[in-house]
């Protein structure tokens, strides 16, 4: 359900007004999202959900309480608003409360596309057969999801702030595998505008890399040069974000925290070639331009020629350690070269290029190291050229270490995970010394 | 919720805490109440016929309300308390041999009726890319039936500040025994589902889960060090009486942890997370190498979910979860043959959703199926899959053994694991025994790290405590250990299993899978086992 602007402020300030706690803030959030799935080239599950909330917390001193209603009629509207205020009631005090935001300015950011709100089922049923029909043809195997969506979200409080903005978005992934469970290739494209998706032409790599990873020969495990895709980067880099929390580091309890006490801030920690920012209104992956506390997200520098810029300070954090409490990045862009994948892949002498990786999961936050598997399309590189597939490898590698071992970063794409909280612009990277464990047997 | 908003919630992330998307947060009282059958059992006919009367061949409606509360705390304050409350209809339906879904909050006839002929327009708009029909396994009308989780103290009515005063205390037990952090949580499950299909079932369930997590963090600030020991309870298919800390849930292992069976002491395991977790800061690291393992139940059940339950799981074999989760070794040739050794002789593994206790523990699946048990691998020896109704065909059974499952009114429910259990062995032997004969091994016991391929062949895990078996003896608490496996190597590597009084339960409250993803919670029972030779890496690094 999307509600227009001016809809949502109107039932916003309703609830606000209903409210006789000290204070109230509410959001208001809405979406139409579809999605179609398929797998052993038929389609398998397709849906479509409307769904619209309205989250009201309300605070009585330093108590608060939360609660959320899906109905929008006055009498449910009051339900809800109460509901808040007995929570708030009986919660006991936080000591770290921290009072509602004052009236923010927001950056507008381009996050609508008409044509992706226009998606239809039948669309939907196209996609699904771009992929299932060429794969049917070559007896390939394809398996894959279409999720696409608008939503809407309006926040206000008490104190009169007030934002309002839709967003659209348009996720595909899709594996194909060779009949005889011998190769499997895989795509995945994430975009705001769905024009800029065409399935046909998308489907073509993932067959290609099936066709390709049929005949996988074994390597020995051990320390590589590689060059990863980003779909192979994504998942490493949004847990190792997750490290920037300036709370945690001074806590003495991230790989940011420095030995003897207090955070890196300022300090060089990765090759110089490294540079990361945010920015809500980067024209390839805009954002919403606040975050889930209504704190207004600027650009900022995260991280410029290798040195720690920015810290994540929640505004109870950022009062104590007398520093500025901005919101919560959205979007990850780092910087990169000019090249593609494959001109990467054309300067490597020997190495080994992954498709993507799998599974990833933290094995020690002291050092950010984690463990998961290549997939979907590993090949052997030797003077420039892929040589030949090869089985897949598990890694024990920390992000931290990869990007001190820098050797050149291609050209950065849009490109989106569902583990990872933030919408990414990432280079294809070439890094030395990357640590493969053990193989897998897997497919 | 998705897995990576638990992700988030679960640890201290980038950002603040997120409220859990599960639905309407309430005020408690609420959590205490139900819908009265009769309302149910009208509206699920309004389903039933609508569906019919649209050319449907077959019809299941479910009514479910969902309610949670989350608790959440670290060290001296309750971050959050929230209650959520979600409601509402799932319709599936065949029509022209296909399925079709759809869901509604709107509790009126009118709108049931119009969700029922949506998924029928829905089915009949997919059959164009059906290649073969829907063959649904028969299922019996059970006619009004209800079933409920076995609990004696209702969670949902225990007063919200007993819950905050419990975790306060937890945590100021483990600050004062040495941790410099602590984080510890409750969650509370009760699903009140309402089953009705065209094959004449009304079934009534009232289901109750709970889970207390907990985090105990030392920091040596010289070294910039830090070391983590998480709570070593199971989330459980119980009441608040398995917080109740009686003497009989509790089980000293060797090297002086403590674990926990039917009944958790969550205080005296802060104390022991705190101060274990500063013993972590100061042991020695592992020589990597090969080891002879013997793991706990606390431990082993992970190991089993992820490579016994996950690659046994049918639409896995067949490829429906290829984009995704992925696919299976276990493939349909090696069960074919007879023949295949998934394990050792000592290794029986079953799947049994009727075990007191579990997560996965109901009356009836949620396709209408009542629940059963089957073994899995039987002496070594892959003998059967799980599957659900429009599966059974495939294997040439005549029935669905129970295992279809949704997370909510408004996801279309898939098969999903069952509980998968290691069984017992047969000969007395308990812990001690099974360690007495041990020259190099690594004794671990609480879950930690994990990660497997997706088809199931290599994974790797962590732990919470590891302890070094010298010629016998337990000598020292160790760190940095992980073990890589081959998955059939692993169980074939399977020398023993303890007998049935060490039997305990471990288990999954947010198990991910489907497109969009679906979680569902599950345990996993075992004795104490032990792997001889086992590949054992070493996870230290230097960031320099």
């Amino acid at each position: 359900m999307i509600f227009t602007e001016s809809d949502a402020k109107a039932l916003l300030d309703k609830v606000i007004k209903m409210s006789k706690a000290d204070q109230c803030t509410a959001s208001l959030n809405g979406s139409t999202e579809g999605n179609i799935r398929f797998a052993r080239n038929s389609v398998s599950t397709s849906g479509l959900v409307h769904n619209a909330e309205l989250v009201i917390e309300v605070a009585y001193g330093k108590r608060v309480g939360t609660a959320t209603v899906n109905q929008f009629d006055d009498a449910s509207l009051l339900r809800g608003v109460r509901r808040a205020e007995e929570l708030a009631k009986l919660a006991p005090e936080n000591p770290e409360f921290m009072p509602a935001i004052d009236k923010q300015k927001y950056v507008a950011t381009d996050t609508f596309r008409k044509s992706t709100a226009a998606i239809t089922p039948a669309y939907r049923a196209s996609v699904a057969a771009a992929c299932i029909e060429p794969c049917k043809k070559d007896k390939l195997v394809a398996a894959g999801f279409l999720l696409d969506g608008q939503r809407m979200s309006a926040i206000a409080n008490s104190k009169g702030n007030f934002g309002y903005q839709v967003e659209t978005s348009s996720d595909f992934t899709c594996t194909v595998r060779t009949a005889d469970g011998t190769g499997s290739g895989w795509v995945g494209r994430n975009v705001a505008d769905v024009d800029d998706f065409h399935p046909s032409s998308e489907i073509q790599i993932a067959m290609q890399k099936a066709r390709d990873s049929s005949g996988a020969r074994a390597l020995e495990p051990g320390r590589y040069t590689v060059v990863l895709e980003p779909a192979a980067t994504i998942g490493l880099l949004a847990r190792m974000m997750n490290g920037f929390d300036a709370r945690q580091a001074d806590e003495g309890r991230s790989f940011l925290t420095k030995k003897g006490g207090g955070n890196k801030l300022g300090e060089q920690v990765f090759d110089e070639r490294v540079s990361i920012y945010a920015d809500p209104a980067d024209p390839a992956a805009p954002v919403i331009p606040w975050d889930e506390d209504g704190l207004p997200r600027e650009k900022v520098t995260i991280v410029d020629k290798g040195v720690v810029k920015y810290l994540q300070y929640s505004r109870y954090w950022a009062k104590l350690k007398k520093q500025q409490a901005l919101g919560m990045p959205g979007n990850i862009i780092m910087l990169g070269g000019d090249k593609s994948t494959m001109d990467l892949v054309k300067s490597t002498k020997k190495g080994i290029l992954v498709t993507r990786t799998w599974y990833i999961r933290m094995v020690d936050p002291q050092t950010v190291l984690l463990t998961g598997l290549t997939r979907d399309g590993t090949f052997y590189i030797e003077n420039g050229e892929l040589k030949y597939p090869i089985k897949n490898f598990r890694f024990n590698e920390s992000p931290v270490i990869m990007l001190n071992n820098v050797e050149e970063f291609g050209k950065p794409e849009r490109v989106s995970d569902v583990e990872s909280p933030f919408l990414m612009v990432i280079p294809p990277m070439k890094l030395r010394e990357f640590t493969f464990s053990s193989l897998s047997d897997a497919v | 919720m998705q897995r990576r908003d638990f992700l988030r919630m679960g640890g201290a992330g980038l950002g603040a805490l997120l409220l859990p998307s599960y639905g309407n947060a309430v005020a408690a009282e609420v959590l205490t109440t139900k819908i009265d059958v009769a309302v149910k059992k009208r509206l699920a006919d309004v389903a039933l016929n609508a569906a019919t009367k649209a050319g449907a061949t077959y019809c299941d409606v479910r009514i479910g309300r969902y309610l949670r509360q989350f608790v959440i705390t670290r060290e001296n304050r309750v971050e959050n308390i929230v209650n959520t409350e979600s409601v509402g209809t799932g319709i599936r339906v065949i029509a022209n041999g296909t399925w079709g879904f759809a869901a509604t909050s709107d509790f009126s006839d009118d709108g049931v009726a119009k969700a029922t002929a949506e998924a029928v327009a829905i089915a009949k708009a997919n059959s164009k890319f059906q290649s073969e029909p829907v063959q649904l396994a028969p299922v019996k009308g059970v006619g009004e039936v209800s079933w409920a989780t076995p609990i004696v103290k209702n969670a949902m009515q225990v007063p919200v500040k007993e819950k905050a005063d419990l975790l306060m205390d937890v945590n100021n037990h483990a600050l004062k025994a040495g941790a410099d952090f602590v984080r510890s949580i409750m969650f509370l499950v009760n699903e009140q589902k309402y089953f009705a299909s065209t094959d004449g079932s009304y079934i009534d369930q009232d289901i109750h889960r709970i889970w207390a997590p907990l985090e105990a963090t030392a920091i040596d600030k010289q070294s910039g060090k830090f070391r983590s020991r998480a709570g070593l309870s199971a989330p459980m298919g119980m009441g608040y009486e398995y917080l109740d800390g009686k003497p009989s849930g509790r089980v000293a292992l060797p090297g002086g942890a403590v674990a926990y069976s039917n009944s958790y002491n969550m205080v005296e395991d802060a104390v022991a997370a705190a101060k274990q977790a500063r013993a972590k800061l100061k042991a020695p690291s592992v020589k990597p190498g090969r080891y002879d393992l013997v793991l706990d139940p606390s431990h082993l059940w992970l190991t089993i979910h992820e490579s016994v339950g996950h690659p046994t799981e049918l639409d896995r074999v067949l490829g429906y979860e290829a984009n995704f989760a992925g696919t299976s070794f276990a493939t349909l040739d090696k069960w074919k043959s007879g023949k295949f050794k998934y394990g050792s002789d000592e290794v029986t593994i079953f799947a049994d959703k009727t075990q007191p206790g579990t997560l996965g523990c109901v009356g009836y699946d949620d396709e209408g199926v009542k629940t059963q048990r089957w073994d899995l691998i039987k002496d070594g020896v892959l003998v059967n899959y799980q599957v659900i109704r429009d599966q059974a065909h495939i294997l040439g059974l005549k029935h669905s053994q129970g295992c279809c499952y949704a997370d909510s009114w408004a996801s279309v429910q898939f098969q999903r694991m069952a509980n998968v259990s290691l069984a017992p062995g047969n000969k007395a032997i308990g812990v001690d025994d099974m360690i007495k004969d041990v020259e190099n091994g690594i004794y671990i016991v609480g879950n930690g790290s994990f990660s497997i391929d997706q088809q199931r062949y290599n994974a790797q895990f962590g732990g919470q405590l590891f302890y070094e078996i010298k010629n016998g003896k337990i000598t020292e608490q160790i760190e940095d250990v992980a073990y890589q496996i081959r998955t059939p190597e692993f169980w074939n590597a399977c020398v023993g299993v303890c007998d049935d009084r060490d039997y305990r339960f471990g288990g999954s409250f947010f198990d991910g899978k489907g497109q969009p993803e679906q979680v569902s919670a599950v345990s996993h029972g075992s004795s104490t086992a032990r792997f001889n030779g086992i590949n054992v890496i070493n996870t230290a690094r230097s960031l320099g």
